[in-house]
């Protein structure tokens, strides 16, 4: 059994977990104009970026002006604390800790401010280091102190949602008793100029699994979770919050960016991570759906879901309408949603859903659902190169 | 029980062929050595090498070679580890929004540029649907791999198609040489235990293997057990976790017959090495390999295909010994690597 028993994040509806419970519940979207990043798009492509700036993150942090962080370092120094101090975790290396982090582009941020004076000039400065993934992973390891294991993971929209599965099976493998999971991905102009040569970055609020839907908004933040063995739990008499009860990650294997027509690698994510879990479909109570808003993800995500629940899909919703799709960070953050759902007993609306795509006929929760039981939630996530995992999170009985 | 079933390596050295490797060693004075091109009409369709970077054209070779030594056409999982990713797509598409104020861009840099691009082609190519990571995390990023496979077998999976690859580009080079991470002059291979100065000599290379559960009657060897460090203090940090690695391998030191390290060529970290062999193997005979491959976030795999053949074929390449220390018998091989005094693993190899 793995448990989870700390959660943290950051991201464009709130700086910590009950902001953006706050947010969910009161249907208040991040996305808007972009603040902070430096780009000619500006006025043209909004975002849901946190809303704070780097300098007060380090003061927030407390950490020293002097090193290089990058805001994806920042991101996932903050999130990781919370979920480590959520979790009542005072020595961090009493039981065989481990960091896993997840990120698609880490220090791209800093990189593409530096990258022709580091080329063309003698300037040097210490964010030459940063630009590798690991750096962000090393900077959260070692503002918490572990040393025991740590690896990055980078399967573009799938990452964190690995992170986790990696972590459970550490952990069921005897590796590790407890693992910090999660993921961090600041925004960049690298990548907002990719995602605008693929044409699929919406010029309004997204919307998600709607007809009309024009494509997604790109978001940033971080999130992450402390797993824990049973034996951890037991000793220390903790409550945990919830449970990471299954996990699946398969392939598409149909194009490097696009989801098969009928999403069949979706569809194989789903399943496996249902038989992971030992459950059948009828136990699942609600879906966080990867739900980007692209003709694509959403049209085969549908398909996909169809096919698995035989029609009869249960309650569903993207919350990626109020966050923005966070790339890396989406599983871990999404499943931190699952869990305020379990623990708040509510269902969060898929903002500025409309109408129905024609060819699936599904309707997402538009209206936050209160006073609701919620054994058994699914999440998605699925990204470039074909890479998609589900999660299936429960309740603690 | 995991097995080393097959193996594919491109390098500055003549690895695709073992038998050439076996011939000698190819000397270089370069800045940074870089993998022999193969003839990749021999592997792919030109149009689909003009299509791809470096990095995945020789990924998608290495993978191929692998799985078809190890008779195997879909594996159950593929793991790929890369510490720099896809660097000369993700520097094309930088540079050409940087050069052109945003404007005027096209797509196919940035999706290629993508970390995972590596695992998902070769998904794509064999239409595996199966379990596809990819680990990024510096000189940690193949030994993820490794530790992952092993867990998948233990789960009762059969076979596990694992790789390590890295390309330096000109771009990123001579940034990071800036930050003193390698030689300021041209280095030359033969020499590089000479060398008295800091910097290492940098390189690239892909490294694939199929990890099996199953022995076959022309295995390489067994992977016994693997471990990784972070940031150790001192030699006795990493004195006492070699000896918790073999207590948990349930070997003893004497039992060792043969270590494979991984000098640089960088005074500071190779007297690491220097340190590691005279405090515990001092009367052991020793092996270096990255005068033939530099230095790179993935260059263990390398040390990997180097051992597992040595397993197989019972032949040491004379110019990868270290010292002079006879050989009698190699059975066991400890593989301790570590990448910048940052990310340190002991691999432990054993006849199959």
């Amino acid at each position: 059994m793995i448990y989870i028993t700390g959660i943290g994040a950051i991201s464009a509806i709130g700086n910590n977990v009950s902001e953006n419970l706050h947010s969910l519940k009161n249907k208040i979207t991040g996305i808007g104009k972009i603040k902070y990043l430096e780009t000619n798009y500006k006025d043209e492509i909004p975002v849901g970026e946190v809303k704070m700036s780097d300098n007060e993150l380090i003061t927030a942090l407390s950490l020293n002006k002097e090193r290089a962080f990058t805001r994806t370092a920042l991101f996932g120094i903050k999130a990781a604390k919370e979920a480590v101090d959520n979790a009542g975790i005072t020595d961090i290396n009493k039981y065989k800790t481990g960091i896993i982090s997840a990120t698609t582009v880490s220090g791209m941020g800093s990189s593409e401010k530096y990258y022709q004076k580091f080329l063309h000039t003698d300037f040097a400065n210490d964010f030459i280091k940063t630009h590798e993934a690991a750096d962000h992973t090393e900077k959260i390891a070692d503002y918490l102190g572990i040393k025991e294991f740590m690896t990055t993971i980078s399967t573009a929209c799938s990452s964190s949602a690995n992170a986790m599965m990696l972590g459970a099976r550490l952990i069921n493998n005897g590796i590790l008793d407890r693992v910090i999971v999660g993921g961090a991905d600041a925004l960049s102009k690298f990548t907002l100029n990719g995602f605008n040569t693929l044409m699929i970055l919406d010029r309004e609020p997204c919307k998600p699994f709607d007809k009309e839907r024009k494509g997604l908004n790109l978001g940033e933040g971080a999130a992450f979770l402390v797993l824990e063995s049973e034996k951890v739990v037991n000793e220390e008499g903790k409550k945990p919050l919830a449970i990471l009860s299954g996990y699946a990650n398969a392939n598409d294997a149909y194009h490097q960016t696009a989801t098969s027509p009928e999403g069949y690698g979706p569809f194989l994510a789903m399943s496996n991570a249902l038989k992971n879990a030992q459950l059948s479909v009828d136990n699942i109570n609600y879906i966080n759906v990867h739900g980007t808003g692209t003709e694509n993800n959403d049209l085969s995500e549908g398909k996909a879901l169809k096919k698995i629940f035989n029609n009869k899909v249960p309650k569903f919703s993207s919350t990626k309408a109020y966050t923005g799709h966070t790339l890396a960070v989406a599983g871990s953050l999404e499943a931190i949603y699952s869990i305020l759902s379990i623990q708040n007993k509510i269902i969060f609306p898929n903002l500025r859903f409309e109408n129905s795509i024609e060819d699936l006929n599904l309707i997402p929760e538009t209206k936050l659902i209160e006073n609701i039981e919620i054994e058994h939630i699914l999440s998605n996530s699925f990204g470039f190169g074909g890479n998609g995992t589900s999660l299936v999170i429960s309740k603690v009985r | 029980m995991v097995y080393i079933n097959g193996t594919a390596s491109l390098s500055p050295q003549n690895s695709l062929d073992y038998n050439k490797f076996l011939e000698g060693i190819i000397e270089y004075e370069k800045d940074f050595l870089q993998s022999i091109k193969p003839n990749y009409k021999e592997y792919m369709k030109p149009i689909a090498a003009r299509r791809m970077s470096k990095t995945v054209k020789n990924g998608i070779i290495c993978s191929q070679k692998a799985l078809q030594e190890a008779k195997v056409d879909i594996p159950d999982a593929i793991i790929v580890g890369t510490g720099l990713g896809i660097v000369s797509d993700t520097e094309k598409f930088l540079e050409n929004m940087l050069n052109n104020d945003e404007k005027f861009l096209t797509p196919t840099a940035f999706i290629q540029s993508t970390h995972n691009t590596v695992a998902a082609q070769i998904a794509l190519k064999i239409k595996c649907h199966n379990y596809n990571f990819t680990y990024v995390n510096r000189g940690f990023s193949f030994e993820s791999a490794v530790i992952d496979a092993i867990m998948h077998i233990n789960e009762g999976k059969k076979n596990i198609l694992i790789g390590g690859t890295d390309e330096m580009s000109e771009h990123y080079f001579h940034i990071i040489r800036k930050n003193g991470r390698w030689k300021k002059t041209k280095v030359k291979n033969t020499e590089l235990l000479n060398y008295t100065t800091n910097g290492a000599i940098c390189g690239e290379g892909v490294n694939f293997f199929v990890l099996s559960s199953e022995k076959k009657e022309d295995s390489y060897s067994e992977i016994k057990a693997i471990n990784t460090f972070y940031k150790p203090e001192n030699s006795e940090e990493i004195n006492s976790k070699l000896q918790s690695f073999l207590n948990d391998a349930d070997i003893k030191i004497n039992d060792i017959d043969l270590v494979i390290n991984g000098h640089t060529g960088n005074a500071a970290g190779d007297k690491i090495y220097d340190d590691f062999l005279q405090e515990n193997f001092e009367n052991k005979p020793a092996l270096y390999y990255k005068h033939l491959t530099g230095e790179y976030q993935t260059a263990n795999s390398f040390a990997l295909w180097l051992g597992a053949n040595i397993l197989k074929t019972k032949i040491i390449p004379d110019f990868t010994r270290l010292n002079d220390k006879p050989i009698s018998k190699v059975k066991n091989i400890l593989i301790y690597n570590h990448y910048f005094n940052i990310n340190h693993s002991f691999i432990l190899l054993s006849q199959a």
